[in-house]
């Protein structure tokens, strides 16, 4: 059997969007080497409604790293320490007893806090709104197999397509950018020759979405790749200026 | 009295899809902006519908739980998705799909219906391809398949092991484009908590803003519950963690009939439970079945590495009972032989509770590379969760609870008894019978979404006279606003001293144990008087925490968990009357010496549809019955020997 660790965990507690915040501490005993980070806050949580007091509330879903409802940034990292993982996914075993923790929700003015570790990101469904799609209507598409893809092009734009909109990139970067998500997005779609037909309208629409959203600008930082938990690569970024210049200089 | 009238229509299997859709009624596209369909829930059935229709021209409101559109559960299926497109020429057609689709379901699904989601599932493919989902190709450029449980060709399609995430990433912006068209409107962290009848006709529903706890009124011409399936009922399973049967549950207590409650799928290849905290569990994708071979030691007890344990020890269960299926027989049969093998004392690790499921082999022929390549991913996943190297020895997988069969009844046109108001994808229970083939949820979620509802919700409105509005301060309005408001201030009001997740976790214990891979009539009975009396608890004992005006997913959790009481209950009475084993209903008292399921044809063919009466101490709920009418296959028992 595991032997059960003690964590020492300071969160972010924020009654509601205008409220001020805080950090509060508390110390767990009970934490097993095989739960998953969320499974260690459930722990507290029903710690504290045993005592009367409100839970913390963080955001999250199918814990199997795929929706991408979860977002926390752990000890000043998204999704914590675990490369190419999303916090659902990360297991317990990755700490030591005693070890502390600091949990606070992502920090960029384009993701309001609701409550606690909470946040909007809304801004991320307008990014997609703007043109993040094929414009195909349902019943008008032809024979599947009728158009081959390269396997390359096809695997490439899977990688990108990978992304599943949990907003670490944001999180991660010192200029709250959220180019890694709009330019997986239009990646994915532009190696792709049913997405090629609109690249242009695609990448002005969906990157002045993005700059009216209140995000910030690129610089080169790489801290959004690094966290990613789908592993997309920055190199997308370039791509999207690239798309982006070229349509723009096009008119 | 209740008409159970399906709608099939008339004529030869293959002609009764196009045969309706040339005799359904249409709204002329100047028309269809005078009409406000409601749906609620944008997974794939729900997404690909509000897509749809805003094209159509309707105008849509849809509603999500999540905080946003592109994170219903669909996006968590792995696998594949079938469709008869035969690109392998392995013999497959649309025929060969409906039927194994049949017997899979053992023969407790409507052929009609079967045949028609058979018959949209190539338009599917089309449809995912022309919005850029990213199937796996060959190096021909053409689409790659791979075979799953059930089947003998390979008809699956897939993207690595995300099948699901991308072809509800291609619904979702669908859908976001119709959002920005203007043809839909958008509401998330939104929960539907009742449906609004008016003069028999669904004219509305009631939701709460998750944010704020306001409660909503919402009017429209008809609604969609494209709600997902109930597996959450037994606490842990494989689904997200905000996955409830709430919606379909209220809807069912406003008189929709609830079909085939007791019918639920547990998956074969999930990582075994490790402790009580456990929140849920987690499915390596059956597509696994294709290379790994499942196994256990035959010696019991047996603490061996299993590495240690030679070739001659082990015991390939189902390659010996199934030659001809093995490894791929479907999923009921392989978790009710996993959970053979474990009563046996055969179970693999420290609790017992798990087999063997070994790529070594596979590796061996293949090479390692080529198996990352077929499910890095999934390697992946299970190397983190576990803690163990799926590469260097065999994974330790056990059965959990996955897919809900049953579901809201509907018709041929995905309409429940209540006009107006229509069910599709995991929410109905049309398609699957009793038990549900791999690579074909996604398939019926997409087939109701895209093809299916577009048509027959046309057919609806166009008697529906255009415009009609009976207003949100219409008392069937208030009434139903005030019935949410009051049951979430009576959650509140308890103030006991068991918390949600602990009382949610005990009436999964009583579920699984009494109502899931195997069920016998003391056990049922059992469940029944457990779960009245847990239930009894937790109206008078259950800690809700928080406050009603604030986001508080503790009270939205402490209302599914309610509902989940009462929908247990139900589960238990279905599985109850149904004396026979079928699919995933295993009743001990019918089955051979071998453990195969005993169907009883002669008086337990058809869909049990409960419709609720009253809910007072005890559930009463009154039995109709969709006998099942087989025209065009034989009913057989099903071997997969």
């Amino acid at each position: 059997m595991s032997t059960n660790m003690t964590i020492h965990l300071r969160y972010w507690r924020q009654s509601g969007p205008t409220a001020k915040g805080y950090f509060e501490d508390r110390t767990l005993s009970t934490v097993n080497e095989h739960m998953s980070f969320l499974e260690m806050l459930d722990v507290l949580n029903e710690e504290l409604q045993l005592e009367g007091k409100d839970p913390v509330e963080f955001d999250y879903d199918c814990r199997e790293g795929i929706c991408g409802s979860c977002n926390l940034v752990i000890n000043g990292q998204a999704h914590g320490p675990k490369k190419g993982t999303a916090c659902c996914q990360l297991h317990m075993r990755n700490y030591s007893d005693g070890d502390h923790i600091t949990i606070e929700p992502p920090r960029a003015s384009a993701f309001p806090v609701i409550k606690d570790l909470v946040v909007d990101r809304s801004a991320f469904d307008r990014i997609i709104e703007a043109g993040g799609y094929v414009s195909v209507k349902t019943g008008s598409a032809q024979e599947a197999n009728a158009r081959p893809i390269p396997k390359k092009d096809a695997d490439l734009a899977f990688d990108y397509a990978a992304c599943i909109g949990c907003g670490a990139c944001v999180a991660a970067c010192p200029n709250a950018s959220a180019s890694l998500f709009t330019s997986a997005k239009i990646s994915h779609l532009s190696h792709l020759p049913q997405g090629d037909v609109e690249r242009s309208n695609r990448v002005v629409a969906m990157v002045e979405q993005m700059e009216e959203e209140g995000f910030g600008d690129c610089s080169n930082f790489g801290e959004c790749e690094a966290v990613c938990p789908k592993e997309i690569s920055i190199a997308a970024i370039a791509d999207m200026r690239r798309d982006y210049a070229r349509a723009v200089l096009q008119g | 009295m209740i008409s159970l009238d399906a709608k099939i229509p008339e004529g030869p299997l293959e002609q009764k899809w196009s045969r309706h859709k040339k005799e359904m009624k249409l709204v002329a596209p100047n028309n269809r902006r005078k009409y406000e369909v409601i749906i609620v829930g944008t997974g794939l059935a729900g997404g690909a519908a509000a897509a749809s229709m805003a094209e159509m021209g309707y105008k849509v409101k849809s509603f999500c739980i999540q905080d946003s559109a592109r994170r219903a559960h669909s996006i968590a299926a792995q696998g594949g998705i079938n469709a008869a497109k035969n690109y392998p020429n392995d013999g497959d057609s649309v025929w060969r799909l409906f039927y194994d689709t049949i017997k899979g379901g053992d023969y407790r699904s409507r052929e009609a219906n079967v045949y028609r989601l058979a018959e949209v599932s190539n338009n599917i493919i089309d449809q995912a391809v022309a919005q850029g989902v990213p199937f796996a190709r060959e190096y021909s450029g053409l689409l790659a398949n791979r075979s799953f449980g059930g089947a003998q060709v390979s008809r699956t399609f897939y993207a690595r092991g995300q099948t699901g995430q991308q072809l509800l990433l291609g619904a979702y912006q669908a859908m976001m484009r119709q959002v920005e068209l203007g043809g839909i409107e958008y509401y998330t962290r939104h929960e539907m908590l009742e449906v609004v009848i008016i003069d028999g006709k669904a004219r509305g529903i009631i939701t709460r803003d998750l944010v704020t706890g306001e409660i909503c009124r919402h009017e429209a011409d008809a609604v969609i519950l494209a709600t997902g399936g109930y597996g959450n009922v037994f606490y842990l399973s494989t689904n997200a963690k905000n996955s409830n049967v709430t919606a379909a549950w209220r809807a069912h207590k406003k008189g929709a009939l609830f079909a085939n409650p007791s019918f639920v799928q547990v998956h074969p290849t999930c990582i075994p439970v490790s402790g009580d905290y456990q929140s849920k569990l987690t499915l390596m994708s059956e597509s696994l079945r294709n290379d790994g071979r499942v196994w256990v030691s035959r010696k019991k007890g047996d603490d061996r590495h299993p590495n240690d344990i030679p070739e001659d020890e082990r015991f390939y269960y189902l390659e010996e009972k199934y030659p001809s299926f093995g490894n791929l027989v479907p999923r009921d049969v392989a978790s009710r032989n996993a959970k053979v093998v474990c009563d046996q004392g055969l179970g693999a690790g420290k609790t017992g509770l798990a087999v063997y499921l070994d790529f070594r082999d596979a590796i061996a022929r293949d090479g390692k590379d080529v198996i990352a390549a077929k499910y890095g991913n999934l390697f992946d996943m299970y190397a983190n969760i576990a803690g163990e190297d799926p590469y260097s020895q065999p994974m330790r997988i056990f059965p959990a609870v996955h897919y809900t069969m049953g579901g809201l009844w509907v018709d041929y046109n995905l309409m429940t008894n209540i006009p107006g108001l229509f069910a599709a994808g995991e929410a109905n229970f049309s398609d699957h019978g009793a038990n549900r083939l791999g690579a074909s949820a996604l398939m019926q979620g997409l087939s109701d979404g895209y093809f299916v509802l577009p048509s027959t919700i046309g057919n609806y409105l166009a008697d529906v006279q255009p415009g009609t509005r009976y207003g949100t301060d219409h008392e069937a309005f208030e009434t139903a606003a005030k019935q949410a408001q009051d049951s979430i201030d009576r959650l509140l009001n308890i103030n006991g001293k068991r918390t949600i997740i602990d009382f949610h976790r005990t009436l999964g214990r009583i579920v699984w144990d009494k109502i899931g891979i195997s069920r016998t009539k003391e056990g049922l009975e059992e469940a029944i008087a457990d779960i009245r009396s847990l239930r009894d608890e937790f109206w008078t004992n259950v800690y809700v925490p928080g406050e009603k005006n604030n986001y508080n997913k503790y009270l939205e959790f402490a209302g599914r968990v309610a509902d989940f009481f009462e929908l247990a209950e139900l589960m238990a009475m279905d599985a109850l009357d149904r004396d026979e084993s079928c699919g995933c209903h295993l009743r001990e008292e019918f089955q051979t010496e071998e453990g195969e399921a005993i169907r009883n044809d002669e008086e337990f063919n058809y869909v049990s549809a409960w419709e609720f009466k009253d809910r007072n101490g005890v559930l009463e709920e009154e039995l109709h019955k969709e006998v099942l009418n087989f025209e065009f296959v034989e009913l057989k028992q099903r071997s997969y020997k």
